[in-house]
């Protein structure tokens, strides 16, 4: 095969891909636009926002969006905090269990939440918790921790220890060297551990499904799937508004983000600590 | 989102020689920063892990006489799901949904896309990037609608295929190949994320002083691409392994598992009879099967990227 036809060739299976991957992509983008959509992605050159002005209500978008920026920013404040302070020990001092203590938390990140849902919920059910939103964002945020201690560790190792040392002269302890010096130092990477935590949590379906009560608590994930299995058959056009705007902020987060995760996928066979 | 992890270097003159040693009241105060999130650990995740691992050994439910005082039925839970017609089932679909999507889909196609990024130019990579990490960042219940819209009897892909006579409810005729395509879909974009990291640290002068040599592009692929990113290859499939194993919301949404039992994996089945049946016992027991199985994968992974903490 010449350079030219293995060229080519790449291009087109590039360019077969590309359309395989938007196809599913189209009826949302063409539907939500479309005053009288039904399941085919069709282009018509009727164009309404009727569709978003339909759901823009308390109950379909703005409570349920309301809630998840709630629990997701909840989720994403306590674990930066949380992980924050972990990793301050962890990076600066020797500790004998330290190895130890790093590899069982990324064991951790393996585990399947899926399955850790039942014993949690009967957990939950006996406590009185069940329900309480609360009391999930402290579960969503532990189920968050072994991953953000990792990252913030490594962030925190990347900001010099000498840096620190003039506060200690100064009679600083970790308390304010933290708060005043590697906080500061390091804000991008805790910038990088609330969004990815809060994107994560925004589509998180499973947990406010099984220990949520009401659908008055419920974050959009939910109520999106609630709508999907009671009108989304019938009000099409409504449906894909809906999963637009609920997209929406995900997309635009990971957009900001996505410089820096770059480098996170360069674990070529071994990991740093 | 996933759990890739970061790796940066560590400083040169590195840290760890600040404290002296200091009495106990000092090594104290010096952990006192990791209390927090010991405390939400061992509360809500080693709790939990701890609970199943009792109440897999009861009858306890939400309902009825045993809610009230559940008693110890030994392997009683074990016994009966591994004499379960459903349960064995859906631990075949699960085996199928993992190797189809995960294994094979998402592996295949993530290392396909990145090889063939290889050399394009920039902004071919951005567009095929984009489309692809753009499916990963949706969200599992409206990529799940955005399937169900694809494949429904009155949706676009009959519509391209109109006039051929395949016409159907693809979700009903094929519901294990529309949640294994769309799973592939989703998941795609983090094996190719992993794989253009790791092409790029090929040594592109390798690759051509094999080429000089004459080596066909298939065999420099296999003897020299492959061999070199094997690590990666193996860790990939590890994770992407530990996510599809748990994958719930988006089977749930598109099919719920259906028709009848025809896509019911695990998690699903799981659920049903947890929180629709309330056979907390026995859903325990289910959960703890997939705990073990999350765990052997994991202990795998950390192995195979010898983790250096």
């Amino acid at each position: 095969m010449t350079r030219l036809a293995a060229r080519t060739a790449a291009l087109v299976s590039l360019a077969v891909i590309t359309i395989a991957f938007v196809g599913p992509f189209l009826w949302v983008l063409l539907a939500s636009l479309q005053p009288d959509a039904n399941l085919t992605a069709k282009p018509t050159f009727e164009f309404s926002l009727r569709n978003f002005g339909a759901v823009l209500t308390w109950d379909i978008i703005y409570r349920p969006v309301l809630n998840s920026i709630v629990i997701s920013g909840a989720t994403a404040l306590l674990t930066v905090v949380v992980s924050g302070l972990a990793a301050y020990p962890l990076s600066r001092y020797k500790l004998r269990f330290k190895r130890h203590f790093m590899l069982t938390l990324l064991f951790t990140t393996g585990l399947p939440v899926t399955a850790i849902m039942v014993p949690v919920y009967s957990m939950f059910f006996r406590f009185n918790l069940y329900g309480s939103i609360p009391a999930m964002v402290l579960f969503l945020t532990a189920s968050s921790l072994p991953f953000a201690i990792w990252m913030m560790k490594n962030f925190m190792d990347s900001v010099p220890v000498s840096l620190e040392e003039a506060a200690w002269v100064d009679g600083a302890g970790w308390v304010q060297s933290l708060a005043r010096v590697v906080g500061p130092l390091m804000a991008p990477g805790i910038a990088v551990v609330a969004i990815f935590v809060f994107v994560g949590q925004w589509g998180n379906f499973f947990v406010p499904f099984v220990l949520l009560d009401t659908p008055e608590k419920q974050p959009a994930a939910v109520t999106i799937y609630t709508f999907f299995s009671q009108y989304g058959q019938v009000a099409y056009g409504e449906l894909a508004a809906f999963s637009v705007i609920y997209t929406a902020p995900a997309v635009v987060l990971y957009v900001a983000v996505n410089k820096y995760l770059a480098g996170s996928f360069s674990f070529a066979g071994s990991v740093k600590g | 989102m996933t759990s890739a992890t970061v790796t940066s270097p560590r400083p040169a003159g590195s840290l760890d020689r600040r404290e002296p040693d200091r009495p106990v009241g000092g090594a104290l105060r010096r952990l006192l920063p990791l209390f927090p999130a010991l405390v939400l650990l061992v509360v809500f995740m080693a709790g939990p892990i701890l609970w199943s691992v009792y109440i897999a050994f009861t009858n306890e439910t939400l309902t009825g006489a045993a809610s009230v005082n559940s008693r110890f039925v030994g392997l009683g839970n074990f016994v009966k799901m591994f004499g379960d017609e459903d349960f064995r089932n859906s631990f075949l679909l699960t085996f199928i949904f993992v190797i189809g999507s995960a294994v094979i889909g998402q592996n295949t196609l993530g290392l396909v896309i990145a090889l063939l990024q290889r050399g394009r130019a920039r902004a071919v990579r951005s567009v095929v990037n984009g489309v692809v990490i753009a499916a990963w960042v949706v969200p599992e219940v409206v990529a799940a609608a955005c399937w169900y819209s694809f494949l429904a009897e009155e949706g676009t892909l009959n519509e391209v295929l109109a006039g051929l006579g395949f016409s159907q409810d693809w979700l009903y005729s094929a519901p294990m190949i529309a949640i294994i395509l769309a799973n592939v879909w989703r998941g795609t974009a983090f094996s190719m994320l992993v794989y253009s990291a790791a092409l790029s640290d090929v040594p592109a002068d390798l690759l051509e002083a094999a080429s000089v040599d004459g080596a066909s592009g298939w065999s420099r692929l296999v003897h020299i691409t492959l061999p070199l990113i094997r690590r990666s290859i193996m860790s990939n499939l590890m994770l992407i392994t530990l996510q599809t194993l748990a994958s719930f919301g988006l089977i749930y949404a598109l099919t719920g598992g259906g028709p009848g039992t025809a896509s019911q994996t695990t998690p699903l089945y799981m659920y049903e009879q947890a929180f629709r049946y309330f056979e907390i016992g026995y859903g325990s027991a289910m959960a703890l099967v997939m705990l073990v199985i999350g765990a052997l994968f994991s202990m795998v992974y950390l192995r195979l990227i010898k983790a250096d903490a």
